[in-house]
């Protein structure tokens, strides 16, 4: 798949936006005053930002209202809901924590739990299309999970926490990619089934279509070297996950913190361009490509 | 309108004959030239006179070449266009409703006023069957012409895909796939019609016809079939040679 | 039931139908053309028209994107830069016809050779040819040289009428078709129509060809032949049926040269047929024993025995003939290796052959009567069909290969019978009953006749006293006796070298000839551009006729714009290449549909009318009235009012003041009005018995005069054996006045063969395998027409380029990968392509797409287009000239019977490309182009 800017963007950066907020609507650290307003603006900033970069993806933003229709079949939809309910549903509890010192525990779980299902959906996004072997597996949401939970602990400055979510979604990644090596294989689509002559003989590619280009190539069909894919998976695991981990352990401050979160943006970054790039969507077999 | 509809018992859809096709691309332009100027918004082609033009096409036709152990290669050209699934992934992970399966026929449509264009039905769709277009960024796909088959401004006969009209092979056949009596269903039975991607689980109510069997042709003895070979490799005047067979030949004429 | 959108299902489709022509290619199907707000909005195929009965190709329903095309020439154009730059004016159309008339009318008043006359594509030459004949020059033909004059003279000279236009298989009957060397074919949708009812019936189809591509991909059986080499493959399926007394004896009695006496004396008859006193062939009745007129009533003609008079011995053809092919040289073991087909094969296909043709035989209950007077109860066929192009056509052996497939369909008695090949009115039309050609010229006078015809001797050709050729492409010379379509493609290299004679003006029309029609493209540009010591062109005037910026249009002085096809009046004629069907005889036209508009410049005009306006500015017979004013106001004025023979005209439909006239009739002035109402086309259908065995039917022969397509019965037998041909052998042999030079006499000898001959081609007879050991082809994209497809926004993005597919076995071994290029060496050009492996090919073939491949600058196509970029033309290895031999002579990379362009002879060599090749060469300089750069994107719609 074309690894998109605007859906990586969004996919990270809503992701840790989304994950902050859980914490803070769990209440894990119940900040008031100043510090309510910068993380709350923080969670809300992130997660605001990436739905604007998502929206640049969409052809007609002008109509985004319609997405919130079709929330009891599409999982893009279910986010859309989701995602604004968690916004609305935790406006109350960041107010009364900025202004009134005041968080409302109630609104403030409800809120966790809506912006824990926002990620949850923005997972299913991808995991349910089945198209995509690579994605359409159980592997996929712990992943963005994790990441945004990971993510948000250490915008939230959890040390500890942050530290044992980084080490489950390295080993998500992991998993994550190691089993998605072997989903294209394993849903046995290759192009003998996808032009049903593969009872004929071996079937290739001739001549696609059109020598022109088409939409379906320039976004579906991205191939990147497998050697450059390890690469990146090593820049990936090391800045997203074992840095933050390193400088997790050490003692607690704020530069620290810094630290691990810019380490660890970079490395998601990587990681979801690879979880885009290195998804191979089987209409490329109609083009003898993967 | 994004979750599927019940089954429907019509399933108005395209048999393909695989065996016929020639690759000569008329079914894709008609469909562009039909679809340009019907349903929606225009099929672009962006940097159209330019050094990578691209535009929006809803079906295309596709090369593939078979290697065999024991016989020639072959060659089948092969068109592809929506499939109008029956459990069309396409259609529930739209998140307007602009995707829908229609109750009536089972064709899928795209109703663009509300498409946002997020393209999540394209990589939905296994088949390659949806274009976002360049220009008007909203989802363009096979309507499968029900701008035509329903027209009521079209005489009778017409009242059929463009693609499936212009066809000059005749390799592209239309009609009800639900309805085992249809003459399409019949093609299906008789011929081996077949789904792409079954493993995909999308149902697809298109079917293929499969290319027939290719090379075949066996030697038969020449000589059973004469009654009086004429055996000879040279035109001696040999009652036994070509001349002896010839002149007996013209006897009996 | 949920809710769900109510699309409009009733869409107004259009205002108006406007029903026409297309003209997308030379196929000329039918065409609804769809209207909105006076505007084309959507075109169709016409359900009622005999060509396509609704069916629309890619190219004809990509019609709307020709139309608006931004390549339209816009004006007159007067070149002001160097030729070959593009840089021009416009100017008003009085003074671009002001100005060809100031350079056209000294010509015609001291010497009208000095104008060369060349159409391409057109559909028009009986008028053009009409035109170039009251000019008075003999230089005018249009563009079959280089297309398949191989096959329309093979068929001419040997069974009175060949493929296309003029015939077709018998596609709702046929049990068994071969088709050879075919991708597309100007029959372009019918064959696909025909194919199409072939795979219904489940009747087997079978592919020679060395790409297994389109119809070959669909055939059931792919016969991957050896470029060149179908001749002897053919020779060696007859070897096997007259071996296996598997021919139709009957047929061969009474509808062929088979039992003709041929003298078997050497000297000045040698091969000649025994004749009577009135001329008449002779054939040995064998209840006799005695020579008698071929026609004469109750006789039973001999194959086998021949008889002698006076010493001399005369052996029937058919004799000849089964002498000839059942010597082993044509047994399967010794051809296979050659052709590369297994022998087993050969006799497969033989065997299959044999078996439909006389087991599967087909009767209609249809009673008859041949032109003898004998009445026939019914018509029995041999369901066997075949067709043939360019395959075997653009070879240097292709008129004889093509011969020995007639052979081949006639000995099984397919030919004129159910189930086989069938001529299309005005044919079946044999040499005899065509003109010979002309080029009797003075000043100011018209030519002493028609340019083109069908040689039947030396006597016919056009020579002068020292043997010099008349004409300025050396057609109908010992270069090339039989070129019944002239040699378009030596036009301009002979128009440069000054030999045999310098011309004044180059007249081209249609035809992109700087670029992908000729050989050798970039000398051809060179040739156009080259100038003389004080600064004048070797070629001093070009002027020409083109509706798009072509190529060509770079190199003329005078450009004289076109409209497009749905802006004027064009007529498919009878007299020309007319639209019938073996059923049926049938023409159309074609009138705007849109009136021309190119908004702020001076416009474009139909070329026909152009051309008339300047014959009545000249002055031309026909053209102007007794007080000098123009007979005819525009073209539709011609085609309704001009009249060939009395009562016979450009269109056959509607004659007459009442309109009830086919064929034959007054000229109607409401004709073009009955032919828009009824479609754009008239169709009258044959009478059934008159339906088969054409050349022998009484009731044909009538009902053919009666319609004007000759004046009196024209019954005749098909020649197996080619009389013309050997009176050529016998000069090359030293017999007769008009004798070849002598460095021709060995090849006449060779090639000029009564009966089919197969020898290589000449480029493979002087290649030597190591130097170049691959063959080179190009094949038509379905979706192009020759050099204009690329203009069109919606068939460009279909083929773009000109990948080199290359067999899996060169791929191989030349270690070619995914991304790779190559390099394409013949021994006077190099060219470089990307390449694309391809299995379902000849083993030693590389292959192309002929004719995208496009110069910067033309068509209004960004620089950077991959038509220009990642394309190239195999036209730049191909020369009109094989390399030298070292005999001081230069031989012509043509046809020697023909001089039908050897396209397909060509042998390369094969290279991969060093790493780091992205563009294809050789890349010319761009072309200014005379229009601006297009809108980048495009979405068009006519909203009402
Ligand atoms: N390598 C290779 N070369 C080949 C061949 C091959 O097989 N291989 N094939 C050969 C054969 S068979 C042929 S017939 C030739 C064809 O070659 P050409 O006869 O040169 O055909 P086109 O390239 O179509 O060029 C025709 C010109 O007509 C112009 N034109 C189109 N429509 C109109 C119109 O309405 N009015 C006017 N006035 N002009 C118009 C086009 O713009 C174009 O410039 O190519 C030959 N060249
Ligand atoms: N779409 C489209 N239609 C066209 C045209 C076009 O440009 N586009 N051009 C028109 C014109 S002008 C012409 S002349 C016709 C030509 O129509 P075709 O004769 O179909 O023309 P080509 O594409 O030249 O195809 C030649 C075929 O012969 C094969 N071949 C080459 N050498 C040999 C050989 O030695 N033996 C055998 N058996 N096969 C061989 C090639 O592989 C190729 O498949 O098409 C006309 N129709
Ligand atoms: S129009 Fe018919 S023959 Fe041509 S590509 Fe389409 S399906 Fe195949
Ligand atoms: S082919 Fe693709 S677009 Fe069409 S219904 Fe099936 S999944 Fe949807
Ligand atoms: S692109 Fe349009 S039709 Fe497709 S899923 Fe998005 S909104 Fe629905
Ligand atoms: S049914 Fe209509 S929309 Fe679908 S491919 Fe055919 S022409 Fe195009
Ligand atoms: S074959 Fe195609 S381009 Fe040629 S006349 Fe017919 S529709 Fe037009
Ligand atoms: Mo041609």
């Amino acid at each position: 798949m074309h690894p998109a800017p605007s859906l990586i963007l969004f996919t990270v950066l809503s992701g840790m936006g989304f994950g902050l907020l859980v914490w803070l609507g769990l209440g894990l650290r119940a900040p008031t005053g100043l510090a309510a307003f910068i993380l709350f603006g923080l969670g809300y900033g992130l997660a605001g930002a990436g739905l604007i970069a998502a929206a640049f993806h969409l052809g007609h933003p002008e109509r985004a209202l319609k997405a919130f229709s079709q929330w009891r079949s599409s999982w893009l939809s279910r986010e859309a809901v989701l995602s604004a309910a968690t916004l609305a549903v935790m406006a109350p509890h960041a107010a009364a924590s900025v202004f009134m010192d005041m968080p409302l525990p109630l609104l403030g779980w409800l809120g966790a739990a809506l912006a824990l299902a926002t990620i949850f959906a923005t997972a299913m996004i991808y995991a349910q299309i089945r198209a995509v072997p690579r994605w359409h597996h159980w592997s996929t949401p712990p992943v963005f999970v994790l990441a945004a939970l990971a993510g948000g602990a250490v915008l939230a400055a959890q040390q500890t926490l942050a530290l044992w979510l980084m080490l489950a979604l390295g080993l998500a990644m992991i998993v994550h990619w190691v089993l998605g090596d072997q989903r294209f294989a394993l849903a046995r689509s290759d192009t003998g089934t996808a032009t049903g002559l593969g009872r004929l003989g071996r079937v290739r590619l001739l001549e696609p279509p059109h020598s022109g280009r088409n939409y379906l190539l320039r976004e579906m069909v991205h191939v990147v070297g497998r050697k450059h894919a390890r690469k990146l998976r090593v820049i990936a695991l090391v800045l997203g996950v074992v840095l933050p981990v390193i400088v997790l352990l050490l003692p607690a401050g704020y530069v620290i913190v810094l630290i691990a979160l810019l380490a660890h943006i970079a490395g998601m970054l990587a990681q979801r361009w690879l979880f885009f790039a290195e998804a191979e969507h089987v209409v490329g077999l109609y083009y003898g490509k993967r | 309108m994004t979750t599927l509809p019940p089954p429907s018992t019509r399933k108005l859809g395209l048999v393909i004959d695989l065996d016929t096709c020639v690759g000569c691309h008329a079914c894709v332009i008609s469909c562009k030239g039909w679809n340009t100027e019907n349903y929606g918004a225009p099929l672009s082609d962006m940097d159209a006179y330019g050094a990578q033009p691209e535009g929006t096409f809803l079906n295309r036709v596709h090369s593939f070449e078979v290697t065999r152990d024991a016989a020639p290669p072959m060659v089948v050209h092969f068109p592809k266009s929506c499939l109008h699934c029956d459990d069309a992934p396409c259609v529930t992970v739209c998140p307007t409703g602009a995707s829908y399966k229609r109750v009536e026929d089972g064709i899928v449509l795209v109703n663009e006023t509300d498409c946002i264009g997020c393209g999540l039905c394209a990589w939905a769709c296994p088949y390659g069957a949806r274009e976002m277009d360049g220009a008007e960024k909203v989802m363009k796909k096979c309507t499968l012409c029900v701008d035509r088959i329903y027209n009521e401004n079209l005489p009778e006969r017409d009242r059929e895909p463009a693609c499936v009209r212009t066809c000059p092979a005749g390799a592209r056949h239309f009609g009800d796939l639900g309805d085992p009596q249809s003459a399409v269903s019949q093609l299906v039975f008789e011929r081996g019609g077949f789904d792409l991607m079954p493993e995909q689980g999308t149902r697809p109510v298109n079917k293929y016809l499969p290319p027939r069997g290719r090379d075949t042709l066996q030697m038969p003895d020449l000589a059973s079939l004469c009654e009086t070979p004429a055996t000879s490799q040279t035109a001696d005047t040999q009652a036994s040679g070509f001349l002896g067979w010839l002149d007996r030949a013209l006897e009996k004429l | 039931m949920p809710s769900q959108p109510a699309p409009d299902l009733s869409p107004q489709v259009s205002d108006e139908v406007r029903k026409t022509t297309c003209y997308m290619c030379a196929c000329r199907c039918g065409i609804d053309v769809h209207m909105k707000a006076g505007r084309v909005a959507y075109i169709e195929g016409n359900r009622d028209h005999p060509v396509n009965k609704g069916v629309l190709c890619a190219k004809g329903s990509a019609g709307i994107m020709q139309h608006l095309s931004p390549a339209r020439l816009r004006a007159p154009l007067k070149r002001v830069g160097p030729r070959g730059s593009g840089e021009f004016k416009e100017i008003s159309w009085e003074e671009a016809l002001q100005l060809a008339t100031d350079w056209l009318k000294p010509l015609r008043d001291t010497a009208p050779e000095k104008l060369a006359f060349f159409t391409g594509r057109d559909q028009s030459q009986s008028f053009t040819g009409w035109w170039a004949q009251a000019f008075g020059t003999p230089n005018w033909a249009a563009h079959g040289g280089f297309c398949s004059v191989n096959m329309a003279a093979a068929g001419i000279y040997t069974m009175g009428g060949s493929f296309w236009e003029f015939g077709q298989p018998d596609w709702d009957r046929t049990k068994l078709f071969l088709l050879f060397g075919v991708a597309e074919d100007h029959d372009s949708n019918p064959i696909k129509m025909g194919l199409g009812k072939l795979k219904a019936r489940g009747a087997r189809v079978i592919g020679v060809n060395p790409i297994r591509s389109g119809y070959n991909a669909i055939a059931d059986d792919w016969v991957g032949i050896t470029p060149g080499t179908d001749g002897l493959f053919i020779l060696s399926l007859v070897h096997e049926l007259l071996r296996a007394g598997k021919i139709d004896l009957n047929y061969l009695i009474r509808y062929t040269n088979a039992p003709y006496l041929v003298n078997a004396h050497d000297g000045a008859e040698k091969g000649l047929f025994l004749r009577d006193d009135a001329g008449k062939p002779l054939v040995r009745d064998r209840r006799t024993g005695r020579a008698v007129a071929w026609d004469s009533p109750d006789i039973a003609p001999d194959l086998a025995n021949g008889i002698e008079i006076g010493g001399v011995t005369h052996l029937p053809v058919f004799r000849h003939l089964a002498d000839r092919y059942l010597s082993p040289d044509y047994a399967p073991e010794a051809v296979a290796k050659r052709c590369g087909i297994a022998p087993a094969r050969i006799r497969a296909i033989a065997a299959e052959i044999a078996r439909v043709a006389f087991e599967e035989e087909i009767t209609i209950n249809q009673p008859w009567t041949d032109f003898r007077g004998v009445k026939h109860a019914t018509m029995t066929g041999r369901p066997v069909a075949m067709h043939a192009m360019r395959g075997v056509s653009a070879h240097s052996n292709g008129f004889q290969t093509a011969r020995a497939l007639h052979m081949l369909q006639i000995l099984i008695g397919s030919v004129e019978t159910p189930g086989g090949f069938r001529f299309k009115p005005p044919y079946p039309k044999p040499p005899e009953a065509h003109p010979r050609p002309h080029a009797g010229h003075s000043p100011g006078q018209p030519l002493d006749g028609p340019q083109l015809g069908y040689p039947l001797g030396p006597e016919h050709l056009l020579i002068d006293d020292q043997g010099q050729p008349k004409r300025i492409d050396k057609a109908f010379s010992w270069d090339a006796p039989l070129s019944a379509h002239g040699l378009m493609h030596m036009v301009i290299s002979n128009a440069h070298a000054g030999d045999p004679y310098e011309i004044d003006t180059l007249f081209l029309y249609m035809a992109n000839m700087a670029w992908n029609s000729s050989m050798n493209t970039s000398a051809v540009m060179d040739m156009l551009t080259d100038q003389n010591e004080d600064g004048s062109y070797k070629i001093p005037r070009i002027i020409y006729s083109d509706a798009y910026s072509s190529e060509m249009v770079a190199f003329a002085d005078l450009i004289l714009p076109d409209t497009t096809y749905l802006e004027r009046h064009d007529c498919i004629s009878l007299l020309d290449r007319p639209i019938c069907e073996a059923e049926a005889l049938a023409d159309s036209i074609r009138w705007p549909v849109v009136a021309p508009d190119r908004p702020g410049h001076e416009g474009v005009r139909p070329f026909q009318s152009v051309l008339l306006d300047l014959g009545a500015r000249l002055g031309l017979p026909g053209m102007v009235r007794e007080d000098g004013t123009p007979k005819f106001k525009d073209y539709a004025d011609y085609i309704t009012n001009h009249e060939r023979r009395p009562g016979v005209g450009p269109l056959a439909g509607f004659r007459g003041a009442d309109g009830t006239g086919k064929g034959r009739g007054s000229p109607n002035p409401d004709q073009i009005a009955r032919y828009i109402e009824n479609g754009g086309f008239w169709i009258d259908h044959i009478p059934q018995e008159a339906q088969f065995f054409k050349p022998w039917n009484a009731a044909y022969q009538d009902w053919a005069v009666s319609r004007g397509l000759y004046d009196s019965p024209q019954p005749y037998v098909f020649n197996l054996y080619v009389e013309p041909l050997r009176k050529f052998q016998l000069a090359a042999e030293g017999h007769g006045h008009r004798q070849p030079p002598d460095h021709l006499r060995a090849r006449l000898a060779e090639t000029m063969d009564p009966l089919p001959v197969w020898y290589p081609t000449f480029t493979d007879a002087i290649t030597d395998r190591a130097d170049y050991p691959i063959h080179a082809l190009t094949q038509r994209p379905m979706a192009h027409y020759h050099s204009w497809g690329s203009q069109n926004a919606w068939l460009r993005q279909i083929h773009g380029h000109t990948p080199l597919y290359v067999s899996g076995s060169l791929w191989a071994q030349h270690g070619f990968a995914e991304g790779d290029w190559a390099i394409l060496t013949s021994p006077h050009g190099r060219i470089t392509l990307p390449v694309v492996r391809m299995d379902a090919l000849n083993a030693h073939t590389v292959w192309t797409w002929n004719a995208i491949a496009k110069r910067r600058g033309a068509w209004a196509l960004n620089d950077q287009a991959p038509e220009a970029m990642k394309s190239s033309l195999l036209n730049h290895l191909i020369h009109e000239l094989l390399p030298p031999k070292g005999d001081g002579l230069r031989w012509a990379n043509s046809d020697p019977i023909t001089g039908q362009a050897a396209w397909y002879d060509l042998r390369v060599k094969l290279e991969k490309a060093p790493a780091g090749q992205s563009i294809s060469y050789p890349a010319h300089k761009a072309q200014s182009s005379p229009l601006p750069a297009p809108a980048r994107d495009l979405a068009h719609q006519v909203k009402e």
